[in-house]
């Protein structure tokens, strides 16, 4: 492939994130209750600091010892953010617009807090990751942290 | 009018027997998996990879082991109830190899009863006989439940499983959907995902009777439990690129570092547990069948 058509895709391919970014920012911002909205940005800032972790693990990053503590600190205060003022009961699918949080973050409320303390664990192990081995090593428990809590505490798409 | 009444009688004689006989549960085989010494540790990668334990163990268990069974499956036909296939009396002990070999993959119980297809034997039926054998083996190692198993709750007139003979006939099809002259990795992948993680049984539409639309194979369905759709994961709508595949399966991320969740989250723990060679050989497949817009 040649220079000009690297280009011209990537530059295709930044207008569609571009695009879609805003069609999604409009959608959502309008009607979404703010407890939700707030929910929302905590897992994007969660998603971020992932990716750095992730990029650094595939080898994608080069490993740099502030980028990933910085990343695991982050994770690890997103996971310790307290509830109450976010989670707040009958903000669940169903009853509140733009929301895939189950019922049972609040018939279960034991069962939730013990998923946030798996990521603020996992999160802890990476703060002082010495190299990228050692943060693909942390990657499992990790990624075992989102898919745990995924699995039980978030409703399908598009309901 | 003598010779009409024998042909009538005749032509009923033959419709029945030949009904009976396609309703007919496949026979035992005795010499199943003659002479192959069975290998547990391969049983338990047969094991993960056919996600027994996703819907056998109880609803919201975390011992991934004791399969009690318990989950509930809704459909259009009734609900049906995942059984206890621990090794006890409530569930599969006392089995012969057999036996279990076609429950497995003919979808035929021990007294000789038809199965509902949500247990999907019709994937299973490719298992290969050594793979069948050696999960039969890995099974005998796990702890026994003595809960019993639930009863389906299905309506007249999918509650006469001889009539599921005749589905069995329509729809369980045993060649394999993705053909052609295929590497080892892509065959290795095509088992992977047709027979043992029966991927095709939530990600492929299914007609009226609930058979399989193959001509829509990974195309996405709607959710039988009524919420979500199940995604397209042909080309024509999963663009990951292979590698991100490959580490889905391992991490459960997201290239954009969302996470998996809702039922494909045991999946992945199954997948976590395979080799990578595996991983690879499924995500090689996806990019290989035909992309479904």
């Amino acid at each position: 492939m040649n220079l000009f058509m690297k280009s011209t895709m990537a530059l295709g391919l930044g207008v569609a994130v571009i695009a879609t970014a805003s069609i999604a920012g409009s959608h959502s911002s309008e009607k979404l209750n703010p407890a939700v909205a707030a929910r929302q940005h905590q897992m994007q800032m969660v998603g971020y600091s992932i990716g750095i972790l992730g990029a650094v693990a595939k080898g994608e990053m080069e490993y740099d010892a502030a980028m990933v503590s910085s990343a695991a600190k982050n994770l690890n205060a997103l996971a310790q953010l307290d509830r109450a003022s976010l989670w707040i009961e009958g903000t669940e699918q169903g009853a509140t617009a733009g929301t895939r949080a189950k019922a049972e973050i609040w018939s279960d409320p034991d069962g939730f807090a013990e998923k946030f303390q798996a990521l603020a664990d996992a999160s802890a192990a990476l703060i002082d990751a010495s190299d990228a081995a050692a943060v693909g090593a942390g990657m499992g428990d990790l990624g075992g942290s989102c898919k745990g809590c995924h699995e039980k505490y978030r409703g399908p798409k598009n309901e | 009018m003598k010779t009409l009444v024998r042909i009538l009688a005749i032509c009923v004689i033959v419709g029945a027997v030949g009904a009976w006989v396609l309703t007919a549960p496949a026979p035992l085989e005795d010499d199943f998996a003659a002479g192959h010494t069975a290998d547990v540790e391969n049983g338990a990668l047969v094991f993960a990879a056919a996600g027994c334990a996703s819907c056998h163990t109880a609803p919201g268990a975390e011992d991934k082991q004791m399969l009690s069974g318990g989950h509930s499956f809704a459909s259009d036909f009734g609900t049906f109830y995942a059984p206890n296939i621990s090794p006890g009396v409530q569930g599969i002990g006392g089995w012969s190899p057999a036996e279990f070999a076609r429950a497995v993959t003919k979808g035929v119980s021990p007294d000789g009863d038809h199965y509902y297809p949500a247990f999907p034997y019709t994937s299973y039926q490719r298992m290969t006989a050594p793979d069948v054998s050696d999960l039969y083996a890995y099974m005998q190692t796990l702890p026994v439940s003595d809960v019993p198993s639930k009863a389906h709750e299905v309506g007249f007139p999918f509650n006469i499983r001889r009539g599921l003979g005749v589905w069995k006939q329509m729809y369980m099809a045993d060649d394999p959907v993705l053909t052609g002259d295929l590497s080892e990795q892509l065959e290795r992948g095509r088992y992977l995902v047709e027979a043992l993680g029966h991927c095709g049984e939530c990600h492929t539409p299914r007609n009226a009777l609930g058979g399989l639309d193959r001509d829509m194979w990974l195309a996405g369905a709607p959710n039988p439990s009524g919420k979500g759709e199940i995604p397209n994961i042909t080309p024509g709508k999963l663009d990951w690129a292979e590698s991100d595949l490959v580490y889905y399966f391992e991490s459960g991320f997201t290239p954009d570092y969302d996470s998996v969740g809702g039922s494909m989250a045991a999946v992945v723990t199954n997948l976590s547990k395979l080799p990578e060679s595996d991983r690879a050989a499924i995500a090689a497949y996806l990019k290989a069948v035909p992309a479904v817009p």
